[in-house]
């Protein structure tokens, strides 16, 4: 089991509310059966339109692995290409306001923690990042708190995510096929799993 | 918390349990599929060597990279291939039915799932694909998850969630002659805003839901999750189960009687409890246009778009990337903006009652020169049911082309797309930078009767004045 309680290193700000997944990962980039070289795309648009200025191009930033957004991060499509192409490019923790819930459930997923702090604390982290990249920056589940330097803030989690990530029960697959008697037990008293059979393979 | 409604009842009837984390172990009665989502989770699968446990709740369909032009076999685009043979292997090896092109069952997943009968009252449903709220239409709790999700669901046709507070929206009254499902649920999303429906489910109540039919209630559902709502569901009614009647996969017989006395017993109580309301008046709706790079960003099709001081402080920022990005200016109007192309289609407006809509504003009429217009049918069905009621013909004869069935322009990963800063008058339900295939590219939201009044007048029009020729 994989069990997470800290991330620790670098964070990165990306500042603006409501990015979504097209723009974390355009569409054209979907076309693939695997999610390798995705961390490559990552906000490439975005990238290309800011000329090098954008956070992931920025050189100071190289090698971050915490991401610091802003209000309803991840809106829009369910790809999980997005998380995906994020954690290809390096990045093991996202703190933001708030996220998108189809985003937070592939992240949680993934075993990547999406954190919640106020918004002025939010911009307090950003600007400090801003003004010290190197700051070494961490994410205790344990703790509750995100720090950055001598800088330190208490985190929202809701305790279910919380829990699996520090008992690495993140993976779900495992604990899910493990009640198969339940799981048939609760589609059989099921109206409809009897009169319906939605496909059969023809 | 909430009480007696659609989505408690539903949600406690295919709970298996409570898991380590507190989560609810949900079974997924309807599970959908297609290609860009689901290859990944099959090789997830293959990985643990796990099996797909229930094949037959499982429907596969390939939507959104068809090409709606030449779809001859090997796609030209050598990825949409690998994807598509991928997809077609898959379902071989775990025995999943697969409504491939040219089986007359191909379409868009939200599209089909309705049609065939697969969608029914009270189940829960789950897709790779945010729009699965589409579903809720027929009183289903139906959700958009991940790529790891789906292979949980293969595995253990179950997933692991945290239930959802429960809003109910309520409209009443009657919608202005021009003014359709698809400007309710801008107007909602608009009012609401688009992450007002993060943590609940949208319960969609009134009598102006009451009197829409299944497709226009599609509509409205399809875009919950555009105000941030996972799901949005309407209580199953008479236009519910005579939709569903005699469809493929609806019950039949004796199961038909059984069927509708369960479902009456799953609506929502009398007496439900939620955990919010909130009421609009449908005459207050007008054909309502989006102007930025949110779906939230709408107005009224005759008021201008706004300026940044007349906004909340929380949007303001938003809406000065959007008059950047979309070259366009506070306080002016929107109506008359020169349109380059027009899109109709999609999961949000695809379906027959959408192009005979269209079709109406379209007939005797021509697109105007320069702009391109193109018609794309949500699934081989809507095709065909259109050809045979002459919609095609109507359609091609006013200037515009018409397509085979697949996602095509809503998020353009396949041939049709916006070319440079290209702005487009689009049925589909986003208008995120990038969205359509250009990184410039430009989407307004609005109707497809809308659409069409834009597509004739070159620029974007009020439907309503189409109307009196009509
Ligand atoms: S039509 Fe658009 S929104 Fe609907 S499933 Fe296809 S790509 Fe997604």
């Amino acid at each position: 089991m994989n069990q997470i309680k800290t991330v620790s290193g670098r964070g990165i700000p990306l500042q603006g509310n409501d990015i979504d997944t097209d723009r974390i990962i355009p569409a054209r980039f979907l076309r693939c059966v695997t999610f390798d070289g995705l961390g490559k795309s990552a906000f490439i648009d975005d990238r290309a339109q800011e000329n090098g200025q954008h956070p992931f191009d920025l050189p100071q930033f190289q090698g971050a692995n915490i991401l610091v957004v802003n209000n309803n991060f991840g809106c829009g499509s369910s790809r999980e290409h997005a998380p995906q192409a994020l954690a290809k490019w390096g990045i093991q923790g996202i703190v933001g306001e708030s996220f998108a819930e189809i985003f937070f459930g592939n992240c949680l997923a993934m075993g990547i923690p999406c954190v919640t702090l106020e918004p002025e604390a939010i911009d307090q982290l950003q600007q400090r990042l801003l003004e010290n990249p190197q700051a070494p920056t961490t994410l205790d589940l344990e703790k509750m708190t995100v720090s950055c330097g001598d800088w330190k803030k208490d985190l929202s989690l809701a305790e279910g995510p919380r829990k699996m990530l520090l008992g690495g029960t993140w993976d779900t697959v495992g604990q899910l096929s493990e009640n198969i008697d339940r799981i048939r037990a609760t589609a059989s008293n099921l109206p409809y799993i009897n009169w319906s059979t939605p496909a059969r393979a023809s | 918390m909430s009480r007696g409604t659609l989505f408690d009842k539903v949600w406690d009837l295919h709970t298996v349990g409570t898991l380590s984390s507190g989560q609810t172990q949900l079974f997924i009665g309807l599970h959908l599929i297609h290609e860009v989502t689901s290859p990944q989770a099959f090789a997830m699968l293959r990985e643990k060597g796990l099996k797909v446990i229930y094949p037959q709740r499982t429907v596969a369909t390939v939507d959104h990279i068809v090409p709606t032009e030449n779809q001859a076999r090997p796609f030209v685009d050598r990825l949409a291939e690998e994807m598509m043979q991928a997809l077609e292997n898959n379902c071989q090896e775990f025995g999943i039915r697969f409504c491939n092109i040219g089986s007359g069952n191909q379409g868009i997943v939200h599209v089909i799932a309705p049609e065939q009968g697969l969608t029914q009252p009270g189940m829960t449903v789950a897709c790779g694909d945010s729009h699965t709220s589409t579903h809720g239409a027929f009183g289903a709790i139906a959700f958009g998850i991940g790529t790891s999700q789906v292979r949980d669901v293969l595995a253990s046709q179950t997933l692991a969630l945290s239930k959802l507070k429960v809003r109910k929206i309520e409209v009443n009254g009657s919608l202005a002659p021009g003014v359709y499902a698809k400007d309710v649920i801008l107007h909602i999303i608009r009012k609401l805003g688009v992450k007002g429906g993060v943590g609940y489910a949208y319960e969609y109540a009134g009598s102006t839901f009451a009197a829409m039919n299944m497709e226009e209630r599609m509509t409205v559902c399809n875009m919950s999750i555009e105000g941030g709502a996972r799901c949005g569901y309407v209580n199953p009614d008479a236009t519910t189960y005579e939709y569903l009647k005699g469809r493929d996969f609806a019950p039949s017989g004796a199961d038909w009687d059984r069927a509708v006395a369960w479902w009456e017993s799953i609506k929502s109580d009398r007496d439900a409890e939620y955990d919010d309301i909130v009421t609009f008046d449908a005459a207050e709706i007008e054909p309502t246009v989006t102007w930025g790079i949110t779906p939230g960003q709408g107005i009224g099709v005759t008021q201008s778009i706004p300026r940044p001081e007349s906004l909340p402080e929380s949007e303001k920022a938003i809406a000065i990337e959007a008059y950047k990005y979309m070259d366009l200016t506070p306080g002016k109007p929107l109506q008359g903006t020169p349109i380059d192309v027009c899109f109709i289609g999609s999961c949000t407006n695809g379906r027959l009652s959408d192009l005979r809509e269209a079709a109406k504003f379209a007939a005797g009429k021509h697109v105007a020169e320069g702009v391109k217009a193109f018609v794309v049918p949500g699934s081989e069905r809507v095709k065909k049911a259109a050809e045979a009621e002459g919609l095609d013909r109507i359609f091609e004869a006013a200037g515009f082309e018409w397509r085979e069935a697949g996602c095509s322009m809503c998020l353009a990963m396949n041939p049709d797309k916006l070319q440079g800063s290209q702005i487009s008058a689009s049925s589909s339900n986003r208008n995120f930078k990038g969205r359509q295939g250009s990184s410039t590219g430009r989407t307004l939201l609005m109707s497809p009767a809308m659409v069409v009044a834009a597509a004739i007048a070159g620029k974007v029009a009020d439907v309503r004045q189409f109307l009196s020729s009509n």
